[in-house]
């Protein structure tokens, strides 16, 4: 049985459909990457699976149970933890007590503060730091953080890369292998096409709310990702 | 002399502001709601701790220990059911709400009690004072209300910082959709804070009812000295909160010895002008979202 099934979903911000008719599924320990340009419904798909939105038709079923009417926190005590799209990291509190917050629901597991500053050097030294005041990067490392402490099943990444340096992209990549070996389940969403082929097991491309094309990244060529990414 | 005796005066009637302004600065540093019924329900509290003492002959400082749970229950039910509800409504259901609110509750006030002033008697307490300087006394009563005053800010600063419950409130406060991404119901902790804040100001409003007489329309004017309060300290700081309670509290007082009938409007002044050339106080919250 996958962990996370989506069966044809439609979701609607408004009047504005943003999802048409998507459907995904993922097995426990597996990473898919969600990949597609801007306004592709990316977003929208991993805010609906943590329940900020909420779709129209179709059923999201997470460990065998419909979920699509589970608010958003108590989700994250079934095990669904998203980083969302630009961080959120809690200004007014320090990179530590971001992390604090993040195990609210008490989920027992391999994450906690010495294991993830051990995973994340980087947030080791810069603990005490406000929230206001951390770099992109850290900002990025301690929202990853944030939601692990969770110990989700499922870890739902929104576009990582999003307005780092390269170099910084990568030394957070650099960590998700930690993250994957404690059986963790990753759904990663990105317009870096390269890091989402290397970091994911399946790739899923959206085009304008819609599923264009799925596979292995070893069995995808450049070329049909290239047609599917931007519609040609 | 007189103008030291007045500052001295004036610092201890801030802490009885402080004291009043404590769950408005929680409330609106936790959710961004200005509770418009904070002065109606410290009346509230002051009739239930008259009514506890001439019915049961309990000292006024028992009173406490019913008038807090009670108000602190009525806050939690008022979040729970109204203030909730008005929250995810469009930003100015809050402050009609709790504006409607504190009509309906001076006006219950006024079928009750009439609109007879009223205050609660703390027997020989009500007139000791200790003599500091050959010019300076304070009373007794008054210190005690500025000590609990500023317990009171220490206490609420200290579990917003160093608890569980209060970190989850702080983030709440910066980003109330991230936090319920950590799993955080915010309709509880909303409930919460409200259910605190309240207990507060049923804590003070028993103070106020025994250092001043009162009357069911006494909630308005003890609505804008919280609010002065809260605005000259800054919104969403506490220890804001209490400086901005003894500043105002010192400019009642020195501009009364000044100008005998015009203590209050000076008091009205300082606060303007700190609303005109220093909007978000003098000492604000240091991060912004």
């Amino acid at each position: 049985m996958a962990l996370l099934e989506i069966e044809n979903i439609d979701v609607f911000y408004g009047d504005v459909q943003a999802i048409f008719d998507v459907s995904l599924s993922i097995e426990e320990g597996q990473t898919l990457a969600v990949i597609g340009a801007n306004g592709a419904g990316k977003s929208t798909l991993l805010k609906s699976i943590a329940g900020l939105c909420t779709p129209a038709t179709g059923e999201i079923r997470f460990n065998g149970e419909r979920i699509n009417d589970v608010p958003p926190h108590r989700r994250v005590p079934l095990g669904i933890a998203l980083t969302p799209e630009g961080r959120r990291i809690f200004p007014s509190l320090t990179l530590e007590e971001n992390l604090l917050v993040g195990a609210h629901t008490k989920r027992s597991g391999y994450w906690n503060l010495s294991t993830l500053y051990e995973t994340f050097p980087l947030l080791a030294d810069r603990k005490s730091r406000l929230g206001t005041n951390a770099s992109g990067g850290e900002q990025q490392a301690a929202a990853i953080a944030r939601a692990l402490m969770s110990n989700p099943r499922i870890l739902l990444l929104d576009e990582v890369s999003l307005g780092l340096a390269p170099v910084v992209v990568e030394q957070i990549y650099a960590a998700l292998p930690a993250i994957v070996e404690q059986g963790t389940t990753v759904l990663v969403v990105e317009q870096d096409v390269n890091q989402a082929m290397k970091v994911s097991d399946r790739v899923q491309c959206l085009l304008d709310g819609r599923t264009v094309l799925e596979g292995k990244p070893s069995e995808l060529s450049r070329e049909r990702i290239a047609s599917a990414f931007f519609g040609i | 002399m007189q103008w030291a005796n007045a500052v001295v005066q004036g610092v201890i009637l801030g802490g009885l502001y402080a004291l009043l302004a404590a769950g408005l600065s929680l409330m609106f540093g936790v959710m961004r709601l200005v509770n418009l019924a904070h002065g109606a329900l410290a009346i509230v509290a002051a009739y239930l701790g008259m009514v506890l003492v001439n019915k049961t002959g309990l000292p006024p400082f028992a009173t406490l220990l019913i008038v807090v749970p009670v108000m602190a229950l009525v806050g939690w039910v008022l979040q729970r059911t109204l203030l909730n509800t008005a929250l995810n409504r469009q930003s100015l259901a809050p402050i009609l709400v709790t504006f409607g609110l504190a009509v309906i509750i001076q006006n219950l006030l006024l079928e009750i009690f009439t609109a007879d002033n009223q205050s609660i008697d703390v027997g020989s307490l009500a007139g000791a004072s200790i003599q500091i300087t050959p010019d300076i006394a304070v009373g007794v009563f008054p210190l005690i209300t500025f000590i609990v005053g500023v317990l009171v800010i220490a206490g609420l600063q200290l579990y917003l910082a160093k608890t569980t419950t209060g970190r989850a409130m702080r983030a709440t406060s910066d980003d109330r959709e991230a936090a319920q991404l950590m799993g955080i119901d915010h309709r509880n902790l909303y409930a919460l804070a409200t259910a605190i804040a309240i207990g507060l100001v049923g804590l003070a409003g028993v103070f106020l009812g025994v250092r001043t007489q009162f009357n069911p329309t006494f909630g308005d004017v003890t609505l804008i000295f919280a609010f002065e309060a809260v605005i000259i300290g800054g919104l969403g700081s506490l220890w804001g909160t209490l400086w901005g309670g003894i500043i105002l509290g010192v400019a009642q007082v020195v501009g009364a010895q000044a100008f005998p009938s015009s203590g209050v409007l000076l008091g009205h002044i300082v606060f303007l002008l700190v609303l005109a050339f220093r909007p978000t106080g003098l000492f604000p919250k240091v991060v912004n979202g």
